[in-house]
């Protein structure tokens, strides 16, 4: 007994030394916080944490972040924000004053990134955003230099949807019946005040229009209404629990339309695997360029490392963002927060999402703004100036 | 005028020293200490308004996030148009209305109904807020000013110091010896011609404004204010758990529960990031077994058994 118990030790011991001399390089402490809890861990859970497993991974297993020579494995320290924002703002805090973090990660949401912005601009940690969509990025950006936006903003989502139905409105496909819903919740009431006038502008009949409250289990009421005015397509601004249900209604109702959109969560895996073929053709929020190698190769290892597949909206951005901040400080050698900041803000990053680039106000203009389930991927249709968007085509029944 | 006991006097002294030590923290602590503290200063005015309520009545009020919720909206809608601190007023005056209208209809509602109807009340006005959203068109909104960690806290403290204040002048008014007879017994406190609901209202106006003013206080420092964030429910529990840990007795008495609470918080949250929801349960249930009366209970047992000259 005592001599397996010996020889245990010393085992763990040499396995120890040997860990040692592998991680002899220095490391980098990098802190990550986002909801692991509360109202938003849905969609943390599958846009953010595994992309920060993910890129940890895949800096760590090609020998660390290469500064001047010097081999930087990174090290995540992680915190559960409990999507609370005095939460996220003592975690920020935490991992500036106590941790010593090199960097941190941006929170995830965007009321979450603005709570905890004047923690990073106080210790001057460059803040990449990948989540946080605004349209009064020029008043964030001017009270905070440092914090840049990647995902863009709710005029350009609502204008995306619009531009779609219009090509195909131009085309002869669909007429200029549109039954348009959203959630009565924050996101889902800006997206639709927005799509409203544009709509209109270009010269659809928006012949149903209503909200319903965040939470309604009962959808029915909704899609009965859109169906019973008769429209050429059916657009919702809606949020992840409303977005499956919605789809589930149309399913059951066989809602007739060459159109069918839902916004929050669409692009999510979990779409396409909760409705089958019924997903087909379907429109939502994002996108990505789905046939693009490296998004396909990051695709692939994302769902080998973490054992989950990504999104097709904000987990590319995500890790894109995380890419940004490694290529600034192998590209100035420096792990300095101001030399990288000095660099992000000057400069424009080939990511896996493809080009990002900054406008005056620190702001990613070229974003994905619709995408489209088809054949099992969802494929970026309309954005605001990427390359790689497919052509959409017209929703087919629900078989 | 009051008169005041030689107790008095030493509670007010050990009153003000301990005040002068709070106002002093932000100079002689570091930057996470800070923000710590301001989450402990803002418990501490949750908890100590909610306990002026529920501990002599003992209603379980659930209501914190809804009043919470109004002050941080108040604030955000009113931030461009007047001056911070009126609006801080205006949000406790809100506060005030409105947990005297809600108590005029519920507080004749006795126990466990009024728990349910509090716990309704923060969804019911994050869903009234939601439709005016709705109608207006209007998503988060971004508060523009913006104030040093220090200046939050301290601000938290002086409002703090009020509630003390008010809580001990009540302690000896004829409101508070009422509702210490209503708190025993309701039906004894009626013969005894106290008009029962009338004094209940008038205190459940004081957690509500209080929240309402910590949520205007507070709206600047998350910077956005959207109904997601305004009315998180997780809020009113832990003000209800804070203040059961501390013990409702006496005046200082959730303050003896947020801060042990606070820190056990922060050690678990740093320390377990995955499991912080699990870890809060288990010491919920430790807390309940073993300190049933919070630390007030347990303090004054062991003075009443050094007090009986058998202190084992």
């Amino acid at each position: 007994m005592k001599k397996r118990m010996f020889l245990k030790l010393s085992a763990s011991a040499a396995l120890a030394l040997s860990i040692g001399a592998v991680q002899a390089a220095e490391t980098l402490k990098i802190g990550a916080v986002a909801p692991k809890t509360g109202g938003l861990a849905g969609g943390a859970v599958v846009s953010f944490w595994p992309n920060v497993k993910l890129w940890a991974h895949d800096v760590n297993t090609r020998g660390g972040l290469d500064v001047g020579g010097t081999k930087y494995m990174v090290e995540i320290i992680e915190y559960d924000d409990q999507t609370n924002p005095g939460e996220t703002i003592k975690a920020v805090q935490r991992l500036a004053t106590q941790d010593k973090a090199d960097f941190i990660l941006a929170p995830y949401s965007t009321g979450l990134n603005i709570a905890a912005a004047p923690v990073y601009a106080r210790y001057g940690y460059p803040m990449i955003t990948h989540t946080a969509i605004s349209d009064q990025v020029e008043e964030l950006s001017n009270k905070f230099p440092n914090m840049y936006f990647t995902l863009g903003g709710a005029s350009g989502l609502a204008e995306g949807v619009v531009d779609v139905l219009s090509a195909m409105k131009a085309n002869g496909d669909i007429g200029n019946r549109v039954a348009m819903v959203n959630v009565a919740d924050a996101f889902g009431i800006e997206l639709a005040e927005r799509a409203e006038p544009s709509m209109k502008a270009a010269g659809f009949d928006i012949v149903y229009k209503t909200s319903y409250p965040l939470g309604t289990q009962d959808l029915s009421p909704v899609v009965k209404g859109a169906k019973d005015a008769n429209p050429d397509a059916f657009v919702a601004f809606s949020y992840p629990p409303d977005t499956f249900g919605l789809t589930k209604q149309a399913v059951v109702e066989s809602l007739n339309v060459k159109a069918f959109y839902t916004a929050v969560a669409t692009a999510f895996p979990a779409y396409a695997g909760a409705n089958g073929a019924a997903a087909n053709n379907v429109l939502g929020a994002g996108g990505v360029n789905a046939d693009d190698p490296d998004f396909q190769a990051y695709m692939k290892r994302h769902e080998e490392v973490t054992g989950e597949k990504p999104d097709f909206w904000a987990s590319g951005m995500v890790y894109a963002s995380f890419q940004i901040l490694e290529q600034a400080i192998e590209a100035t050698d420096s792990i300095d927060r101001k030399v990288v900041s000095e660099y992000i803000a000057n400069n424009d990053f080939d990511t896996l999402m493809g080009k990002i680039s900054w406008d005056e106000n620190n702001n990613n203009s070229a974003y994905w703004t619709v995408g489209q389930w088809q054949d099992g991927v969802f494929k970026g249709v309309a954005s605001t100036g990427r390359e790689g968007a497919v052509a959409p085509r017209l929703k087919q029944g629900w078989e | 005028m009051m008169r005041m006991k030689s107790t008095d006097y030493k509670a007010l002294s050990v009153s003000i020293v301990l005040l002068l030590i709070a106002i002093c923290l932000p100079w002689i602590v570091g930057d996470f200490a800070l923000t710590l503290a301001v989450n402990m200063a803002m418990f501490t005015v949750l908890a100590t308004s909610w306990a002026l309520f529920s501990g002599p009545t003992h209603y379980i009020s659930l209501a914190t996030a809804a009043f919470f919720g109004l002050g941080a909206y108040t604030m955000g809608l009113g931030v461009d148009h007047l001056p911070f601190w009126l609006l801080v007023i205006l949000a406790g005056l809100f506060g005030a209305i409105m947990a005297g209208i809600i108590g005029l209809a519920t507080l004749r509602l006795s126990g466990v109904y009024f728990v349910i109807f509090t716990l309704g009340l923060a969804e019911m006005t994050r869903q009234i807020i939601t439709y005016i959203q709705n109608a207006t068109g209007q998503k988060g909104i971004l508060i523009s000013i913006w104030f040093e960690e220090s200046t939050f806290y301290w601000m938290l403290v002086a409002l703090a110091a009020l509630i003390f204040l008010v809580g001990w002048l009540i302690g000896r008014s004829r409101l508070g010896f009422a509702l210490r007879i209503i708190g025993d017994d309701e039906e004894v406190a009626r013969h005894s011609g106290i008009n029962t609901a009338l004094s209940k209202v008038l205190l459940f106006m004081i957690p509500g404004s209080v929240a309402a003013m910590s949520g205007a206080i507070i709206a600047p420092r998350y910077g956005y204010i959207e109904p997601l964030i305004a009315f998180t429910p997780m809020l009113s529990f832990q003000v209800v758990i804070m203040a059961l840990l501390g013990g409702t007795g006496r005046l200082w008495g959730p303050l003896a529960g947020v801060i042990p609470f606070s820190i056990l918080w922060e050690l678990i949250s740093a320390s377990f990031p995955n499991q912080t929801t699990l870890l809060l349960g288990l010491s919920f249930l430790i807390i309940v077994y073993l300190l049933p009366q919070g630390f007030v209970g347990l303090l004054l047992k062991i003075r009443a058994k050094i007090g009986d000259g058998r202190g084992y």
